[in-house]
């Protein structure tokens, strides 16, 4: 005990200081809140509901993180701009025409399915694209290299697309068998949100049982676990990693699709911030891990809705809603204090890390 | 070696006052804070620093090719050509700040169209300022700028008007026209939004009307129904009218939204010149039949702004994109017309523009007759000749109906 106590030093206090402080400021926020009682059940329930819908999207996105970490061990930054490549072209080739002859709305599901095709294909081809051109040339270059390389990438891609297609924002079409609200736990919540919650859990079970059940996802796990061997078991590592690019690029693109139905908006520069919001559901959740990635996004998607109102409004701080990426980084700086390894990753092994 | 030192000395003499009176040598400086000196066959270089990239680059972009038309309209300056260096303010602080130091550092610039920006024009007039600079804005609106107190800083100047006067005239467009009692206001936190909004409602509260709501979304927000939430959900009621003056792709999501959150059915919506644009229009869609969008008005008349449409359709293919080209066409005119007004011309050609001069000159701006209205400059920069109109937003026309 004693010697214990004399290790402590300096930096551990002031860590711990910070660590106290905002649990303390957190908790009399929400006692405060819950004090004054500004809004009703319903309104807290939908405050949930819109975060799992947002929270929904960040966990498809992170899932492209979360696959090609595991892979690679390399943040692909670009992936923001898979995700925002094929709505892209989605919405301006079938989108906008099938909306402008009608054939949409009286058709959805057709249109729909037209849609999410074109949006997964096109996405996978960029990242594929992507992989071929500015990663694997990369391959055995230090770590620090293709994460730069990310980066142009997507200014790149970005700025192509910009080109193509313009820089102004584009709207989506309003899909009118989507557009009513149905009511759930006594509150209204908007059917595209239904949508996007059901779509998400079924691409991530899918997403679950292909890496999980399939020979691809068996050769998939065992790049992850070493590349080495795994090209000595007769695997093609190249052709993995690609796949695994594919995969997540499929899921962005999925994404982007759920994403347009429910802001009924898209732009060059979409892919952004969703990206940096997804990246870090990855690492919340705990990168490499496909279930960290869907729990961090929807994690941080509920913060993002319910933490303002939730920690601030007691405390009388004005347009609070504009801090919300205040509290979910903070939450991630928490997360990453208590628990390095994200809310349900794994303790990576010496090697990897 | 006496005699060798007479002779040099008287011929040194001999030049220098030949070179003081003679009709071969350039302009010289007399400028308190220096000149901008260009050669006999230089072009005289202004620059811009505009929003031309990202998400409002339209905003941008539109103010550029008005800069682009005024120079090709005018023809030489002072016998000069003119070469514009197109800068990008991003729009955002950080953009602004270096856009302000690469002008600065370029000793051949004589003047800034710019910035685009509000959030831009903060940073980037205390740089142009200290460094004897001077900038014309096109479309920064925001109080604080041309405010003493706050952020005006010598060598600012807009010919953008003052959202004081724009916040006015929604409010009483919404309070006398509308007859709505409680309205809510979002900004997003850039000093133009911020003070539009807050313009807004120390009006709207001036008149007896009731602001249930004042809060704030984040530039590259998508998700705004937490906010919008809250609002509904706000202790006076939810709002009759709601105004966001923010710009195009918030807006739109804001639009959007705000029909699809329980309680703010019925409620009016409206937006302000940050997202008056046809693209905004197209942006917003269906959602935006029935939104007030308040803005300068922009029935010009007159043979120059028909001049002006033509040029711009011949340069870049369509009608204006956005809203404050003819003030960018009006700013580069002012600083045209200054530079003629005080650039010294030197026997050879050379020109030279005292920078000094330059802002008393551009200050001293009186009854300019540009596109925009008659232009005349206050101490603290404000040029505009402030006209607000609303328009009503039906089927992606904006329609003029107030004043």
């Amino acid at each position: 005990m004693q010697r214990r106590l004399q290790n402590i030093n300096y930096l551990d206090f002031v860590l711990w200081f910070i660590r106290v402080s905002i649990i303390v400021f957190v908790a009399w926020g929400t006692i405060a809140t819950l004090l004054d009682n500004p809004y009703s059940a319903d309104v807290w329930v939908n405050f949930t509901v819109l975060g799992l819908a947002q929270g929904s999207m960040y966990a498809l996105i992170a899932i492209g993180y979360t696959l090609v970490y595991g892979v690679l061990f390399m943040i692909n930054f670009a992936h923001g701009e898979f995700f925002m490549s094929g709505i892209m072209t989605a919405t301006v080739f079938i989108a906008g025409p099938l909306s402008a002859s009608g054939y949409l709305n009286n058709h959805p599901v057709i249109s729909l399915l037209l849609i999410l095709v074109v949006s997964m294909i096109t996405s996978v081809g960029v990242a594929i694209l992507t992989e071929r051109v500015a990663y694997r040339p990369l391959r055995k270059a230090p770590r620090l290299v293709p994460l730069i390389t990310a980066l142009g990438a997507s200014t790149f891609l970005q700025y192509t697309f910009r080109g193509l297609f313009g820089s102004e924002v584009k709207p989506f079409p309003q899909v009118e068998a989507l557009s009513g609200k149905i009511s759930f736990l006594g509150t209204e919540i908007l059917q595209t949100q239904m949508v996007v919650i059901i779509a998400t859990v079924i691409m991530l079970v899918g997403l679950y049982l292909f890496v999980m059940r399939t020979k691809t996802g068996k050769a998939i796990r065992a790049v992850a676990e070493d590349k080495d061997v795994a090209a000595l078991m007769g695997i093609d590592v190249d052709r993995t990693i690609a796949i695994t690019f594919a995969l997540g690029a499929s899921m962005a693109g999925a994404a982007g699709v759920l994403y347009a139905l429910v802001f009924r908006q898209v732009h060059f520069y979409m892919g952004f911030l969703p990206g940096l919001k997804a990246f870090t559901a990855a690492v919340l959740g705990g990168i490499g891990s496909i279930p960290g990635a869907a729990v961090g996004g929807l994690f941080l998607g509920i913060f993002e809705s319910v933490g303002p109102p939730l920690f601030l409004d007691g405390l009388n701080v004005p347009a609070y809603h504009q801090l919300k990426d205040v509290i979910t980084f903070t939450l991630l700086v928490l997360v990453l204090i208590f628990r390095p390894q994200g809310i349900v990753g794994e303790r990576l092994a010496e090697k990897k890390a | 070696m006496k005699k060798m030192l007479f002779i040099l000395s008287v011929l040194v003499v001999a030049s220098m006052v030949l070179a003081a009176c003679g009709p071969s040598g350039p302009a010289e400086c007399a400028d308190e804070l220096g000149c901008a000196e260009y050669g006999p066959d230089d072009p005289i270089r202004i620059a811009s620093a505009l929003v031309i990239t990202g998400p409002d680059a339209q905003l941008g972009l539109d103010s550029q090719h008005g800069v682009e038309i005024a120079i090709a309209m005018r023809g030489d300056v002072a016998g000069h050509s003119v070469e514009l260096q197109a800068e990008d303010d991003g729009c955002n602080a950080e953009g602004g700040q270096a856009a302000g130091q690469k002008i600065v550092s370029d000793p051949s610039i004589v003047a800034v169209v710019g910035t685009s920006c509000s959030g831009a024009g903060v940073p980037m007039s205390k740089v142009i300022s200290e460094a004897g600079y001077v900038m014309v804005s096109p479309s920064n609106t925001a109080p604080s700028l041309t405010d003493p107190a706050q952020a005006f800083n010598p060598g600012y100047l807009r010919t953008a008007h003052n959202d004081k006067v724009q916040g006015a005239a929604m409010a009483k467009f919404a309070y006398e026209v509308l007859g709505l009692k409680t309205a809510a206001a979002i900004h997003d936190g850039d000093p133009y939004t911020e003070g539009l909004a807050n313009a807004f409602r120390e009006s709207f509260e001036g008149m007896g009307g009731k602001v249930v709501a004042f809060t704030a979304v984040s530039k590259g927000d998508t998700d705004m129904k937490p906010v919008l939430t809250a609002v509904a959900a706000s202790e006076g009621g939810a709002p009759e009218f709601l105004f966001f003056p923010v710009f195009t792709a918030e807006c739109a999501f804001l639009a959007k939204q705000t029909k699809e959150v329980s309680g703010l059915e019925n409620t009016i919506a409206a937006a302000a010149d940050g997202c008056f644009s046809a693209a905004a229009a197209e942006a917003i869609g269906e959602a935006g039949n029935g939104m007030y969008f308040s803005g300068p008005d922009l029935s010009f008349s007159g043979d120059t702004y028909v001049t002006f449409k033509q040029q711009y359709n011949t340069l870049f293919g369509s009608d204006p994109i956005s809203v404050f080209h003819a003030h960018a066409f009006d700013a580069t005119n002012m600083i045209f017309d200054c530079i003629e007004s005080v650039g010294v011309t030197g026997a050879d050609g050379s020109l030279s523009v005292g920078r000094a001069a330059m802002r008393t000159c551009l200050y001293a701006t009186s009854g300019f007759q540009g596109i925009t209205g008659t232009l005349t400059c206050n101490q603290y920069g404000d040029c505009a000749d402030p006209k607000i109109s609303v328009s009503i937003l039906e089927n992606s026309e904006y329609k003029r109906i107030w004043p």
